[in-house]
């Protein structure tokens, strides 16, 4: 019984992971497999027709899965570098510093959190079109600027910074922006790097906001692109369809398992989720 | 040497609705070693702030040697600052801790980058920095401990890198808030003794702040002790302990605490406790006066006659025992003595006594809990 109860939560955390894992399972098994066992509803990881290299050649070669890689790349990590730039010494104003209406900013901080990016989009879009600014990286950027959920990831965790070593540090002589940056943030590491992971993850994988402002393929990020790519094929080759998603999904996982242990201790510790 | 090193003038500072300082006066001579106590909540602690620079006052003025202070800010004040935690910076080794308020001062923004500083900085100033960091490490006997991040260190060790950060350069003060409250009862004395040989070798104006009394008491040039926003006493711990000016001087100082009698005053200036006079006189006519006496662990004299007491728990303490007694017309009332531990008890089997009181050592406090003046002896008629 007691052996039972030790094993039972491994059990269900265990069908857990299965839920989750098993479409990524499914998509690499159909990136393998040929046109002609694509249907087939068997788990055996070892197709009888192993067409891997075909699938993946012709992800590779039908659209320009390099250019889309690229252009998501550059989209995400602009995102990310204004994000923080403009997060963290928001969020050190509103933990560390005294001033009027501190509280009224950090409510409606927690208030934007509850705002869907769909019911700013047509604003949006009207304002980026009036600006000729459709069909642009910046386009696809300017959005996501300004982060209130980094600004509160990062506020939770800037609290619990030790006063006292803000006050040493300003009797040292430090400026503001140097505690904030050369001290606060470097004792927020994890935060840092879980706000990242979360940053690069959401808008790698954005489908909606790109598919709204980009209609040029060179500008395209890889869901986008995958889209273009289904519709050149005519949605017909499941096979290199699942090549070109598994490619896609691959740098993500990679940057996930790289600042794993990061990203959980800064959850866990901000208290988000 | 009559010059004020720092100088305060009628500080006032309130946080929200509560008055944590109500005008505070005080005049800091240089190379005074000046303890501000009280307990929590006495706004100690806010005035060193004050002092700091940390927090703004609501009116008053700081002067630093004979600079009005007060809008500039902490690292324009040329004051070095001790915490309660520390406040080490964490990803720093302890060489870089204690170099950080010389880097601060004597670099550039560019000097202090992580790799350009080595190629823009000064080489002399560079050099200065090293020796004078390794001076302060050798003066806290830190020397080894150079290469350490802080997680590495003890609480004592932590302590001792504070200390070194705080004396690397020459302020004109020293602020100390609480700085061996996170240390365990043996390392606290013995820092107590380090801190003051550190005050006496170096010459500078140390300003500590504590609610520990022994730590005022063993360290301090002067004393302020504060209640409630103000200044109570200032004096020297000898003038707190000898002639402390209230109640609330009288009850902080001293381990054992005061003995405390309730009192009355009669119209030829016997003062009686329980319906028993005493052996001590008021002058003045406060006749139908209610006061209170206190009188310290070792004024009290066993005699044969005066308050009887009888013995409750007797505490040794190797050269003195402390006699914890009850009043027997109170027996709530407790009653402290300190007798040598070779004097004879004067309790017989019930273990009750009588206790006379040293006339020139007791102190009597009015209602309003200020001193009374004039006590003398009084021979009592058995």
């Amino acid at each position: 019984m007691a052996r039972l109860r030790s094993y039972l939560p491994h059990l269900v955390l265990a069908a857990g992971a299965f839920v989750m894992l098993l479409p990524f399972y499914w998509m690499f098994l159909t990136s393998i497999r040929s046109p002609a066992e694509i249907f087939d509803i068997s788990l055996w990881p070892i197709p009888k027709d192993f067409s891997a290299g075909e699938n993946f050649e012709r992800a590779a070669r039908q659209v320009p899965m390099a250019r889309f890689m690229l252009n998501g790349a550059f989209v995400c990590f602009g995102i990310l570098a204004v994000q923080v730039l403009t997060a963290v010494p928001a969020a050190y104003a509103l933990a560390k510093l005294k001033f009027p209406g501190r509280k009224l900013l950090l409510t409606l901080v927690i208030a934007a959190l509850c705002v869907p990016m769909q019911a700013l989009a047509l604003p949006l879009f009207v304002g980026l079109a009036k600006l000729e600014l459709l069909n642009t990286y910046f386009a696809m950027m300017a959005p996501f600027f300004l982060s209130v959920f980094a600004i509160f990831l990062f506020h939770q965790s800037f609290r619990s910074y030790p006063d006292e070593i803000i006050e040493a540090a300003r009797m040292d002589g430090f400026s503001e922006m140097e505690i904030c940056w050369g001290l606060v943030l470097r004792g927020s590491l994890p935060s840092l790097a879980a706000f990242s992971v979360f940053s690069l993850v959401a808008h790698w994988n954005d489908l909606y906001w790109p598919m709204i402002v980009v209609t040029d393929i060179n500008l395209a990020p890889p869901p986008l692109g995958m889209l273009f790519f289904a519709d050149v094929e005519s949605g017909a080759n499941y096979g290199a369809l699942m090549a070109g998603a598994a490619l896609i999904t691959a740098p993500m996982l990679v940057c996930f398992l790289l600042a794993r242990r990061h990203f959980i201790a800064g959850i866990t510790m901000t208290g988000v989720k | 040497m009559t010059r004020n090193s720092l100088e305060i003038k009628g500080i006032g500072k309130r946080f929200g609705a509560e008055d944590v300082l109500k005008g505070i006066d005080l005049a800091v001579r240089p190379g005074e070693f000046l303890s501000l106590v009280g307990m929590s909540g006495c706004g100690k602690s806010t005035l060193l702030r004050i002092i700091a620079g940390l927090e703004r006052p609501d009116r008053g003025r700081v002067l630093i040697a004979d600079n009005d202070v007060t809008e500039m800010d902490p690292s324009d004040r040329n004051l070095a600052m001790v915490f309660q935690s520390y406040a080490l910076y964490p990803h720093m080794t302890v060489r870089e801790n204690i170099a950080t308020p010389l880097r601060m001062r004597n670099l550039s923004l560019a000097g202090r980058m992580p790799l350009i500083g080595r190629m823009t900085a000064p080489a002399a100033t560079l050099q200065e920095i090293d020796v004078r960091v390794g001076e302060a490490a050798e003066t806290l006997q830190i020397a080894h401990l150079l290469d350490r991040k802080p997680a590495q260190l003890s609480g004592g060790q932590r302590q001792r890198v504070a200390l070194a950060r705080a004396l690397v350069r020459s302020p004109a003060a020293f602020l100390m808030d609480e700085p061996l409250s996170n240390l365990d009862a043996k390392l606290r004395a013995h820092m107590r003794d380090e801190l003051a040989n550190l005050h006496r070798r170096l010459g500078a104006t140390f300003i500590y702040v504590t609610h520990d009394q022994v730590e005022a008491m063993t360290m301090s040039n002067r004393i302020a002790l504060m209640s409630e926003g103000r200044i109570e006493q200032l004096g020297t711990p000898s003038d707190l302990y000898q002639r402390p000016a209230s109640l609330t001087v009288a009850r902080f100082i001293g381990s054992p605490a005061i003995n405390l009698i309730p009192v009355e005053i009669a119209e030829n200036g016997s003062v009686s406790a329980y319906g028993k006079v005493l052996n001590i006189g008021a002058s003045g006519s406060r006749a139908g006066q209610v006061a209170t006496l206190g009188v310290r662990a070792e004024d009290l004299v066993p005699a044969a006659t005066g308050l009887k007491v009888r013995i409750e728990r007797i505490e040794m303490h190797g050269a003195d025992r402390f006699v914890h007694t009850s009043l027997l017309d109170d027996s709530s009332h407790r009653i402290t003595l300190r007798l040598g531990a070779s004097d004879p008890l004067p309790a017989g089997d019930d273990g009750v006594f009588a206790v006379t009181v040293k006339a020139d050592r007791a102190h009597l406090f009015g209602v309003d809990g200020q001193r009374l003046a004039g006590l003398s002896h009084r021979e009592l008629v058995a």
